[in-house]
């Protein structure tokens, strides 16, 4: 049986791990390379690497940070965070990424998924999505949080499946560091709308979020940066809670 | 020296590093006559299964006289794939045909429980020993990303179940195939690669 995935995320800004709440406030959290070590031995499935800064700042995603990163792992390694082109993805593959995540730009021009699932196939896509919460629709928003596009999640994600990408990364962003728990009604939402995995973000607090995601938010794979960064739960613990529960993992 | 073939469908960057780890030396072969000297030869492979027509006529005459000489081949994911027939993603592409059938789409589940593609951490089973999988033990989680599957034949060596039944793993002499990602699967991954270049060797 396939397993439920667990994903760290490394929120990197200027070489060094970062941790906002609800995308602002931003403390630094350690090193990448180092964290992407631990991590590995810890058991977690998969890293995203996020350049939170990128976008705004017009640039591509650290280079040196992405080969220092995946010198360390021989698991899924995604990256985001400036992805503006096929030069920009094909930057952040060869220096190391498996997959990249693609946000503002796939929603200023939506074909750029489909050339790059053209040029690198759909397992190399993934489409990031960061929704907020709109009476009993959910907005997506642009540019780290910062923009709203007036587009609806779930419609943008059934586009982005059909234009060609692999996976969801959904990010609640009013969750988004709270750990007030993930957002599972967006998650459901999304997830049984479209046929890709769907990856929740923003709100892991607590065990019990991971459980509720994997069943109430039909999440195929859960995202966390702060409750694996500060050490407050092992991955191990974490997986053999999940197990308890009947929840499909991998140990 | 184990021939990482470039056809421009691999993320040939993980899989260098995964036979680094594991100790191997690979080589990019420029062009079909480079594999003359090589000991090993490894097709890997994501995306579409038309990918491989860049696989021409030469590069398919000197991959099969390497085989017929005792040349180990491993074909990972879409490498894999490519190793049979061919493939129901693209029916004008013709695979290498070193393993009988067709590969398939995976099954897409009504009640939308299972998704396609299968992506992720899923459990090998192994119904017969395998020299490709020596040390792996039965149940071992490997990494998946793809929505087409090998069928099960007598070469198959391990098996993955997402809503149907397939060939997670192929072994017919020298000629080896792995639809996961042994690059990306963590500790049993490298394993399989050392085992790999372990075979060239011998």
């Amino acid at each position: 049986m396939l397993s439920k995935r667990l994903i760290a995320c490394l929120d990197v800004r200027n070489g060094c791990v970062v941790k906002g709440v609800n995308f602002e406030a931003l403390q630094e959290a350690g090193e990448p390379a180092s964290l992407a070590r631990r991590y590995n031995v810890e058991g977690i499935d998969e890293v995203v690497v996020l350049d939170v800064t990128a976008t705004l700042e017009g640039r591509r995603a650290f280079e040196a940070t992405i080969q220092a990163v995946s010198r360390e792992l021989f698991i899924p390694l995604t990256v985001g965070g400036g992805i503006r082109t096929e030069g920009d993805a094909a930057a952040a593959l060869d220096a190391g990424a498996d997959k990249v995540g693609v946000n503002s730009a796939a929603l200023a021009d939506p074909s750029l998924l489909t050339r790059l699932a053209a040029r690198y196939g759909s397992q190399a896509v993934v489409v990031a999505i960061d929704a907020k919460r709109n009476g009993t629709r959910f907005d997506v928003f642009a540019r780290s949080g910062s923009t709203s596009t007036g587009r609806d999640a779930v419609e943008w994600a059934v586009e982005a499946e059909a234009r060609g990408a692999g996976e969801v990364l959904l990010t609640s962003i009013d969750r988004d560091g709270t750990r007030a728990g993930f957002d599972c009604v967006l998650t459901a939402a999304v997830s049984t709308a479209v046929s890709i995995p769907v990856i929740a973000s923003g709100g892991a607090g607590t065990f019990e979020h991971f459980a509720d995601v994997f069943t109430a938010g039909r999440a195929d794979a859960a995202l966390a940066a702060s409750v694996f960064h500060f050490s407050e739960h092992a991955v191990a613990e974490l997986k053999g809670y999940l197990l308890g529960r009947g929840i499909p993992v991998r140990c | 020296m184990i021939a990482l073939i470039d056809y421009g469908a691999g993320n040939l960057t993980s899989v260098r590093k995964g036979f680094r780890a594991a100790d191997a030396d690979l080589f990019t072969p420029g062009q079909p006559a480079d594999l003359s000297r090589a000991s090993g030869i490894v097709v890997p492979g994501v995306g579409h299964f038309a990918a491989t027509a860049a696989l021409d006529e030469g590069w398919v005459a000197a991959i099969r006289a390497a085989g017929a000489r005792g040349v180990p081949i491993l074909g990972i994911c879409l490498g894999m794939q490519w190793l049979f027939e061919g493939s129901a993603e693209a029916p004008g592409a013709c695979g290498l045909g070193m393993m009988a059938g067709m590969c398939a789409r995976l099954p897409r589940d009504e009640a939308g429980v299972l998704k396609v593609p299968h992506v992720g951490w899923n459990a090998l089973n192994a119904p017969r020993p395998s020299r490709l999988l020596e040390g792996i033990p039965p149940a071992t989680q490997v990494y998946f990303t793809h929505s087409f599957a090998a069928p099960l034949t007598p070469e198959t060596v391990a098996t993955c179940t997402h809503g149907t039944i397939f060939a997670a793993a192929v072994e017919k002499a020298h000629v080896f195939g792995v639809q996961f990602h042994p690059e990306k699967s963590s500790a049993a991954g490298l394993r399989i690669l050392r085992n790999f270049a372990a075979l060239t060797r011998a």
